[in-house]
């Protein structure tokens, strides 16, 4: 029995993902056979793969637009940006993880093969163009993620985050596959595109549309962590392990995004005026819940969690539009936040040593006297998150703000503006800390290999190069849509 | 006629035995009652022409899952009334949103727009002389292979996951290796000595 | 009315099957204690009846006459539906095994699927024994009948999907009939590792020595039946050696050709036992196969129960997978007999 409608499929578009597939295989049989304790093996063939796998990509998909696998699969220049960004992060992520993992004794190979799934699944999801293919990234990435939180066994808080991330995040999937089932039921069909075409001329079953879209958000609004589905995210990123939370926090972002562009931003594009005002309830809530927990925070980790929620918000904005330069200033939000914020993360791993974890504000005090180069960098990565003029920071918030005030919503951008100068004081307290505090005894110092640090000091400058020259990837952004 | 009555009694037994899934305090019979849930809803499908999909069901869940979960559940004794600890507490709050998100569900799915004559119609039309494995296998290892793929991979990462959260390897345990065990030769263990016999005392003299 | 015939007419067919099948089980234990009495170099039992041949029904009788006894503190109700529960898959696989060529009550097309299901169904009524006893052997013999079964069912399954690649149908009349012709037609020959994988596990799944760990009489006294008397023994007892012969019968199904006479198609000798009806054919094979069971359980040590599972897993599976690709090779090449 054969099926007539069926084309063989062109394996060479999917390649990014069927190289690191392979490579992740390879990954897990070298790293069963290899006797080193460090898992040395593993770490340069995740590193190898990551850097090809942005190579791959930008070469096979980059001003593409096609399909392939019966339309399951989508190439084009967005679902390549995206996936750039993500290989980059993780490769950041695993660049500044070694020795932290290595103190703690958790440094396993499947550290290395679980993180190469995650972002595999990251990446089917950015470039799915069926309901199905969709909903598989996404839960292969969540999978990949909780199993993460939990590496470290035997730390009672890392347990406990990886229960509540699994248990919400597993209620959440529900919910998406629920709006999907729901889609299908309307449409008969799991094709984004013809969802997207179907729900153009909508007529008494707009109803049900409605009504799939509506756990659909839900199920979206928890993978990025918008307020009020963030319940997960402060307690993940405080305890899971660093390097896992900087995956969480910059990559897996990323990937929402995709998420939401394929699922809801291009496959629901007609049924805007529905889910606007969800959006923007979401990135009120989000900005609102951000930047007032944040100031009373402690703990780097914690801070970061609900500073997350300011910057979901702003990437938020930028999808209500609903135009092309709404959805690519919210492309570039997100790529330069999760830059940043990787490097930001870095730095704590940088200060953190055997047994100490150095993520307490009060650890950064002093640091420009131990460290004159670092003391630059979370400088550079403060006033870039906070959004002073000059830094990628302000010409990403500007590009949100500029697409939300041509959609005629005024109040929101203010509100937004006030947001981002009540996140100047708890981003600048780091600062004052940095370089005007003297630390309490010794102070942590900067550790790790010379590698790691230039990888740390090379995202922090690029940070700066970025604000600098932020031409070219808005215009990469803006090309991605057009 | 009989195929109506067959029908409504297996759904009323699903029924049942799924309302006990979550009513009954001992936890070992929820499990088996989640085991009848289990059978009857494949029984359904079966009825429904899915003949594949009930018999997987049955093979998968009720033959590999639940015996797993079964095993779990009898070796945990398993506190209940820690369990429903606060129960009371958070019900007052749950039930206004679930009866709220149970009406509006009603109201959408009841609202006849799920009717079958309104829903699209199938893509492809169902041969007659061919059975559902034959079908699902076709469009399974053609048009859906890559979302087919990803569940493997899903798969894959699951056994990871799991043997890393569970694996430990203890220091000092003893195992047999069958491999080193027949690869004995009779040299590796047994030694032939040579013990001169002792001579009499008296000849030593 | 129609229907009503209709349903008379199988009910009819089903008791035609099972009355045999009881039968048949009923002197497989004699067949049972008569062959390790002979090996063991003994009589066996031969007082009741010419040679012995009525022990069976004494037997019978004074189970159905013993009284059940069920422990204190045993959930009741589980403790009964437990025989009950561990009998009725073996019978129900029975539906849809081709006897001889049409000789089926129910010619469904994922047959072969459907026995998979169905046996797999037999391990709850050893489970909820186990636990319902409230007896420390009978949950310990569950426990380890429960990991053994799920263990052995995934080889199980992996050497039916060679027969299914090999057969091309999951239909077991499709799968005999894929296999006409003589001996070396059938597919015990191209699929030989996987026909010894599948026949241990399916001793390994009816629990038999030397895979009888669920039992251990030596350690765990009778393991998950510990507890039982009477009629309740009566029936484990008869689920067991209904599994028996199901698992004998798949296998002359499967790999032997089922109802095909070994010298089908043959020159001169075919034409010579074509008056040979199929269902003769097909029960002397099985009995071969349950000769088997009775030479294991007499000559073999019983497996200690980390070794069953190192079998399982890492010997039976790995072969399995392994001669699946050599299988889809030869599929592919066309391979004759079998396969062209």
């Amino acid at each position: 029995m054969t099926n007539e409608a069926f084309e063989t499929p062109n394996l060479l578009l999917a390649l990014p993902e069927i190289w690191l597939l392979a490579m992740a295989c390879v990954v897990l049989v070298v790293d069963l056979f290899s006797n080193d304790r460090d898992h040395g093996p593993a770490f340069w063939l995740t590193q190898v793969t990551l850097l090809g796998g942005i190579i791959i990509t930008v070469s096979t998909q980059w001003g593409v637009d096609a399909t392939t696998f019966s339309g399951t699969y989508v190439a084009d220049s967005l679902g390549a940006l995206l996936k750039i960004g993500i290989l980059v992060l993780a490769f950041l992520g695993f660049a500044y993880s070694r020795d932290y993992m290595r103190d703690r004794g958790i440094l396993k190979g499947e550290y290395y093969m679980l993180g190469l799934f995650a972002v595999l699944g990251m990446m089917v999801t950015v470039s799915a163009g069926n309901l199905l293919s969709l909903y598989l990234g996404v839960e292969l990435m969540s999978l990949s993620l909780y199993a993460l939180v939990a590496i470290d066994r035997d730390s009672s808080r890392a347990s406990e985050a990886a229960m509540k991330y699994f248990v919400l995040g597993a209620l959440a999937s529900g919910m998406l596959l629920y709006g999907m089932s729901m889609l299908y039921g309307v449409t008969g069909t799991l094709d984004l595109g013809e969802i997207t075409a179907a729900a153009a001329e909508l007529d008494d079953r707009r109803f049900l549309f409605l009504f799939g879209l509506v756990f659909m958000m839900v199920g979206v609004a928890f993978k990025f962590g918008a307020v009020p589905f963030h319940m997960w995210v402060p307690d993940v990123y405080h305890g899971a392990p660093t390097p896992v939370t900087l995956m969480i926090a910059t990559a897996s972002k990323v990937a929402a995004v995709g998420l939401f562009l394929r699922l809801i931003g291009e496959g629901l594009l007609p049924l805007l005026e529905s889910w606007q005002h969800m959006v923007v309830l979401l990135a009120v809530l989000s900005l609102l819940i951000g930047n007032t927990v944040a100031l009373v925070q402690t703990n780097i980790k914690r801070m970061l969690a609900y500073s997350t929620f300011n910057h979901v918000g702003f990437i938020l904005m930028g999808f209500v539009a609903g135009t092309p330069e709404g959805y690519a200033a919210s492309v570039f939000y997100a790529l330069t936040y999760a830059f940043t914020v990787a490097a930001t993360f870095g730095v704590v791993l940088l200060l953190a040593r055997k047994g100490f974890e150095a993520d307490h504000i009060t650890d950064l005090k002093g640091l420009n006297d131990r460290s004159p180069l670092f003391a630059f960098v979370v400088l550079i990565l403060m006033i870039s998150l906070t959004g002073i003029p000059g830094t990628v920071g302000f010409y990403a918030k500007w590009m949100v703000l500029k697409s939300v005030v041509e959609a005629g919503f005024v109040w929101l951008a203010v509100l937004a503006v006030i947001g981002a100068v009540v996140g100047a004081f708890y981003y600048l307290r780091l600062v004052r800390y940095c370089y005007f505090d003297k630390a309490e005894g010794e102070g942590p110092q900067p550790t790790g290999s010379g590698g790691f640090q230039a990888v740390l000091a090379a995202n922090g400058l690029l940070v700066l190069v970025a604000g600098i020259f932020p031409g070219t990837l808005v215009a990469v952004c803006l090309a991605a849509f057009l | 006629m009989i195929e109506q009555l067959i029908f409504y009694v297996f759904a009323l037994v699903l029924l049942f035995s799924a309302t006990m899934v979550i009513t009954v305090r001992n936890p070992v019979h929820a499990a088996l009652f989640l085991v009848l849930a289990f059978f009857n809803s494949a029984v359904l499908w079966v009825m429904a022409g899915a003949e594949f999909l009930g018999i997987v069901l049955v093979l998968v869940y009720v033959g590999a899952v639940m015996v797993l979960f079964l095993f779990v559940v009898m070796m945990l004794d398993l506190n209940l009334s820690q369990l429903r600890e606060g129960f009371m507490k958070h019900f007052y709050i749950g039930v206004p949103f679930a009866v709220v998100m149970a009406v509006q569900m009603l109201l959408v799915v009841g609202s006849g727009l799920f009717a079958p004559e309104t829903l699209p119609e199938a893509r492809m039309p169902i041969p007659e002389d061919v059975g559902n494995t034959a079908l699902l296998g076709s469009v399974l290892y053609t048009v859906y292979v890559y979302p087919f793929e990803l569940a493997a991979v899903i798969l894959l990462v699951a056994i990871i996951a799991a043997i890393m959260l569970t694996l430990r390897r203890r220091e000092g345990t003893r195992h047999q290796d069958p491999g080193k065990q027949v690869r004995v030769r009779k040299a590796d263990r047994l030694r032939v000595v040579n013990i001169p016999s002792a001579r009499r005392q008296s000849e030593q003299e | 009315m129609a229907e009503l015939t209709e349903f008379i007419w199988i009910m009819a067919k089903i008791v035609a099957i099972l009355v045999p099948l009881i039968l048949a089980v009923a002197y497989l234990t004699y067949a049972e204690r008569r062959v390790i009495g002979a090996i063991q170099a003994r009589n066996g039992p031969n007082r009741v009846g010419p040679m012995g041949l009525f022990q069976p029904f004494a037997d019978v009788f004074k189970l159905l006459f013993k009284e059940v006894v069920i422990p204190s503190n045993a959930n009741r109700f589980l403790f009964l539906i437990a025989p009950m529960l561990s009998l009725m898959p073996a019978l129900a696989a029975w539906a849809v095994m081709p006897f001889s060529d049409g000789l089926v009550l129910s010619d469904i097309n994922a047959g072969l699927l459907y026995i998979l299901a169905m046996t797999s169904l037999g391990v709850y009524g050893v489970i909820i024994a186990g636990w319902a006893s409230n007896s420390k052997y009978a949950m310990l013999g569950a426990m380890r009948s429960a990991a053994q079964i799920v263990s052995y069912e995934i080889a199980m399954g992996f050497a039916l999907v060679g027969v299914l690649m090999a057969a091309g149908s999951m239909n077991l009349s499709g799968i005999v009939n894929a296999q006409a012709g003589p001996i070396w037609n059938w597919f015990w020959l191209p699929l030989l590792p996987l026909f010894v994988v599948y026949w241990i596990s399916g001793v390994a799944e009816t629990n038999r020595a030397p895979f009888d760990v669920a039992e251990g009489e030596s350690e765990i006294v009778a393991g998950f039946h510990v507890e039982y008397s009477g009629t309740a023994f009566a029936l484990f007892f008869l689920a067991e050696y209904a599994n028996m012969i199901l698992i004998a019968a798949l296998a002359v199904i499967m790999f032997m050709g089922g109802w095909y006479s070994p010298f089908h198609g043959l020159p001169v000798l075919g034409p010579m036992f074509d008056w040979v009806p199929g269902i003769v054919w097909f029960v002397l094979k099985m009995t071969i196969f349950l000769y088997l069971y009775l030479a294991f359980r007499a000559t073999f040590p019983r497996y200690r129960y980390d070794q069953i599972m190192r079998l399982g897993w890492k010997v039976l599976i790995p072969v399995t997978v392994v001669w699946l690709v050599v299988l889809a090779l030869m599929i592919l090449a066309g391979l004759g007999p079998w396969f062209n």
